[in-house]
């Protein structure tokens, strides 16, 4: 795979992955800004923003807009993260042209008329309605609240009922204006077209964008130290409860000692220790797994468990233990092994397709991690040693400073509950 | 537009992922542009194994699908959720494989495994570089055969899928909801019966009702391997018939021979009111013929229908709830078309703010009448045929979709001649055919109608938030 560094006249940069085996084109894009630049009481517009791109743009109403991507055949999603807006977009080369002057439409000239902004409200709301009965959910935006307080991290990405209600079309505008701009824009493309077309695309897509950003700054997040545990009452027979504490970031030099002890706690399925001793040995639950969140400006190390109401002590229990245990002796030999040859070898299977080779390649370009991180990536694991990986076991794990959110009727599991 | 709801209730109806949707029977694009069909291999072992084969050599790796053509809708009365509980225990362990080691080795080897179960299939899955076929062939063969149980690992994983139905289900109002919706709208054949099971016969499952299972429907001649990937059709076959052609037939396999559903002539209502709904939502289903019960050309219309219907924000239904009566939040729908038996048309639909439940009923009947009774248009069928000939473009850049959409349709009685077949077929269909159907189908005592309506509220925390998307594994 030949990743090519591919400049337009007009100077936007792209990667470029060249395969002419399907008529088809995957391209990804990534503003740099995410949700994190909502302003305060306008917690969900960048959300919002991301719902509106297909809404009309240009000559094209809503309905017209829908219409002429579906003639086309073209997908184009967006979706706000914290730290960035991403966007999806797959077109048929016999659609080329089109396709692109589509996405242009809607890059630069989006109309947020009046009927698809109330539409779109509507479906936020019904979302934030469902989300609000959902365990899972309420657990995590409760979690966020405790470890990233006022920090932007700590309040929700799909907003609240009345920031949504507060959102208006100016607002929305005014988002574009801020963020979609060439100089925080990271594209990449995988597919049947060659770099000169690609130049030339970039630059009627993307060209009349202004130069520059204007994005407010964002402060560096220092989740608390627990232990927090916070228990919000739902009448549901299986509690879930999320736990978790500080990280470190994705430019620490203990970065990859870190996902690999992640993938060995709670992150590598069937092979993790949280599986092994939660589900496999006790039955307790069909699901626990732990990640790694290296957000821009604040990482943080994030589990999951749901179990039913009388066990969801015994299950906490097991993982503070496990985290402890861990952290205190560091993974075996084998489990080191296991992790680095799993880690190793099932890189390739994520460049099965187009659309998610450029997937990877635009997180590579928004961690900014070099363009020849695919093929060292490998080799940063193999040479992580037993004496690394137990070195940042212990200054990692925090078994005893987690903070915990746990939604449901959860029975005896209050200890060191905060007020709530 | 926001499409969240959209396939989230497909999703959680089954134990499995949406992968037999309408867009996965776009097939061979080859015959409306240059580009060719994907070439697969397909052939049988003197066992019965079923082998179907599809190089795609752009990138150095394989996926490997073992079908098992039997399903929760094969399970002796009484024992519900016996098939899924089989497929969490297959990865137990055998003569060869230590208990729970099944999946570390496949990790060990920088692989991903997993399985799912519906009413029809069990399938099994890896993804591996090219190099580790042999291995995972040999592993899949061997649990093909020489599955060992202790008693204790079937007691904890009996906990673990309780707890599992409690996650899909018994946590959320909207499966509960279609779980009783499912209930009533088959009242003979199984497929009312959930995938995971009733609580109560789950808890009663044991070893020998899982090894039972096992032995009946558990042989090569009852199941399909599919290989995409990195691989040639005779490296595949010589690995096949070293591994799975070891593996005995079962000669007393006698199909899957289940009672049809008898013709209804009352329609159903199935209400529930639950604080933790959320919002108004209404569902309808009706019975319908999949494409393997159809008579011919009948599901191609349906399918074609139901896309002009119910597909996203240009669907007839979002178009007119949600944009121009401005009395949903969203709408939409779907037709389970690859189902052995009887399938069905379900159409839903989540309320505004405060809009009174007959009136989002009425609103939606008033779609579905309008269907019925005139059919659609020709532009309508023109541009619904294009998209999804289009769409089988974007399957066939992924070697795990491809095997996934050919093997779920050969496990459910299509040939690899019908699959490539089915863009002729397609374009065979007139506005006439559609509306025929439509007349056929849409008929109110072939229905259920579910209604989940919010009770009042009882949150003891007002105003709790959703999470964040966060990115994908991104190291």
């Amino acid at each position: 795979m030949e990743i090519k560094r591919v400049k337009s006249p007009g100077g936007i940069e792209a990667w470029l992955v060249e395969s002419h085996d399907n008529p088809l084109i995957a391209m990804r894009f990534a503003f740099r800004g995410g949700a994190a630049q909502d302003p305060i009481g306008k917690d969900g517009l960048a959300y919002f923003v991301s719902g509106m791109m297909d809404e009309g743009a240009g000559d094209l109403d809503s309905l017209e807009f829908q219409d002429r991507l579906q003639s086309l055949a073209m997908r184009m999603d967006f979706d706000a993260s914290r730290d960035v807006m991403l966007g999806n977009v797959q077109m048929l080369t016999a659609n080329r042209d089109p396709s692109f002057e589509l996405l242009r439409l809607a890059m630069t000239s989006p109309r947020f008329d009046a009927d698809a902004v109330e539409r779109v409200r509507a479906q936020i709301v019904a979302g934030l309605q469902f989300d609000e009965n959902d365990p899972q959910e309420v657990a995590s935006l409760a979690w966020d609240r405790l470890a990233f307080g006022n920090h932007p991290y700590g309040r929700a990405i799909k907003g609240t009922m009345d920031s949504i209600e507060a959102i208006s079309a100016a607002d929305l505008k005014d988002y574009v204006r801020r963020v979609f701009a060439r100089d925080k824009l990271l594209v990449t493309v995988v597919g049947d077209i060659d770099a000169e077309t690609l130049g030339r695309k970039l630059d009627e897509v993307f060209g009349a964008l202004p130069l520059n950003s204007t994005l407010a700054r964002v402060s560096e997040a220092s989740p608390p130290l627990g232990p927090t545990r916070e228990i919000i009452l739902m009448d549901v027979p299986q509690s879930v409860a999320q736990f978790g504490h500080r990280a470190f970031s994705r430019k620490d030099d203990d970065f990859m000692a870190a996902y690999m002890l992640n993938y060995i706690i709670g992150g590598g399925g069937f092979s993790s220790r949280l599986m092994e001793e939660v589900r496999e040995k006790r039955g307790l639950a069909y699901s626990v797994h732990s990640n790694l969140f290296p957000y821009q400006h604040g990482a943080v190390f994030v589990g999951n468990v749901a179990t039913k109401n009388e066990a969801v002590a015994q299950s906490l229990d097991v993982i503070e233990s496990e985290l402890r245990r861990l952290a205190e002796e560091g993974p075996s030999p084998d489990e080191l092994a296991n992790a680095k040859s799993y880690l190793t070898g099932a890189y390739a299977l994520r460049f099965e397709s187009s659309s998610s080779i450029a997937n990877q390649l635009l997180w590579i370009r928004i961690e900014d991690l070099g363009i020849d991180y695919v093929d060292k990536r490998n080799e940063m694991i193999a040479k992580v040693s037993l004496d690394d990986i137990k070195r940042v076991a212990k200054r990692l794990i925090e078994a005893d400073r987690l903070i915990t959110t746990i939604v449901g009727k959860p029975v005896d599991a209050e200890r060191n509950a905060a007020p709530g | 537009m926001f499409d969240q709801f959209a396939g989230a209730f497909d999703l959680r109806a089954g134990l499995i992922l949406a992968g037999s949707s309408l867009a996965s029977m776009a097939v061979a694009v080859a015959l409306d542009s240059a580009k060719a069909a994907p070439r697969t291999t397909e052939f049988t072992l003197a066992n019965g194994l079923q082998v179907l084969v599809i190089p795609d050599h752009r990138a150095p790796v394989v996926t490997q699908m073992v079908w098992y053509k039997v399903g929760a809708a094969d399970e002796p009365p009484g024992s519900s959720g016996i098939a899924h509980f089989l497929e969490h225990l297959m990865f137990k362990g055998t003569e060869e494989i230590p208990p729970g080691q099944f999946s570390k080795i496949v990790a060990k080897n920088g692989g991903d495994d997993n399985a799912f179960t519906n009413h029809d299939i069990t399938a099994y899955f890896q993804r591996v570089a090219k190099d580790r076929l042999p291995m995972v062939m040999a592993m899949e063969a061997d649990r093909m055969a020489n599955l060992r149980l202790s008693e204790e690992d079937v007691v904890t994983e009996r906990n673990v899928i309780l707890e599992e139905r409690r996650s899909r289900i018994d946590n959320d109002p909207s499966s509960i909801l279609q779980e009783q919706m499912m209930a009533a709208l088959y009242t003979n054949h199984p497929y009312g019966i959930p995938v995971i099971g009733w609580e109560q016969e789950i808890a009663a499952l044991d070893r020998d009702d899982a090894l039972g299972f096992y032995k009946r429907f558990y042989a090569p001649n009852n199941a399909l391997l599919v290989v995409a990937g990195d691989v040639e059709p005779e490296e595949v076959k010589r690995l096949a018939e070293e591994t799975f052609g070891k593996i005995a037939p079962n000669p007393s396999l006698n199909g899957r021979v289940r009672p049809h559903e008898p013709k209804h002539v009352a329609p159903v209502r199935v209400e529930l009111e639950d604080p933790r709904a959320g919002r108004l939502t209404v569902q309808r289903y009706y019975l319908a013929p999949s494409y393997n019960s159809a008579t011919p050309g009948e599901a191609e219309a349906l399918d074609l229908l139901m896309r002009i219907a119910v597909k996203g924000s240009t669907g007839r239904l979002y178009r007119r709830l949600v944009v121009e009566q401005k009395k949903a939040a969203s709408a939409g729908g779907w037709y389970s078309d690859s189902n052995l038996y009887e399938g069905k048309l379900a159409f839903y639909a989540i309320g505004t703010d405060k809009i009174p439940a007959a009136e989002l009923e009425a609103a939606l009947d008033g779609v579905i009448a309008e269907l019925r009774d005139n059919g659609v248009t020709q532009a309508e069928l023109d541009r619904a045929r294009s998209a999804f000939l289009a769409e089988f473009i974007y399957t066939s850049d992924s070697q795990s979709r491809m095997a996934r959409h050919y093997g779920w349709r050969l496990a459910t009685g299509m040939s690899v001649a019908d699959i490539d077949a089915w863009p002729e077929r397609l374009k065979q269909v007139t506005v006439e055919d559609i509306g025929a159907v439509a007349r056929k189908y849409l008929v109110e005592k072939n229905s259920v109608t579910g209604v989940l309506t919010p009770a009042p509220a009882r949150t003891s925390r007002g105003s709790e938030q959703p999470a964040h998307a966060v990115a994908p594994d991104r190291s």
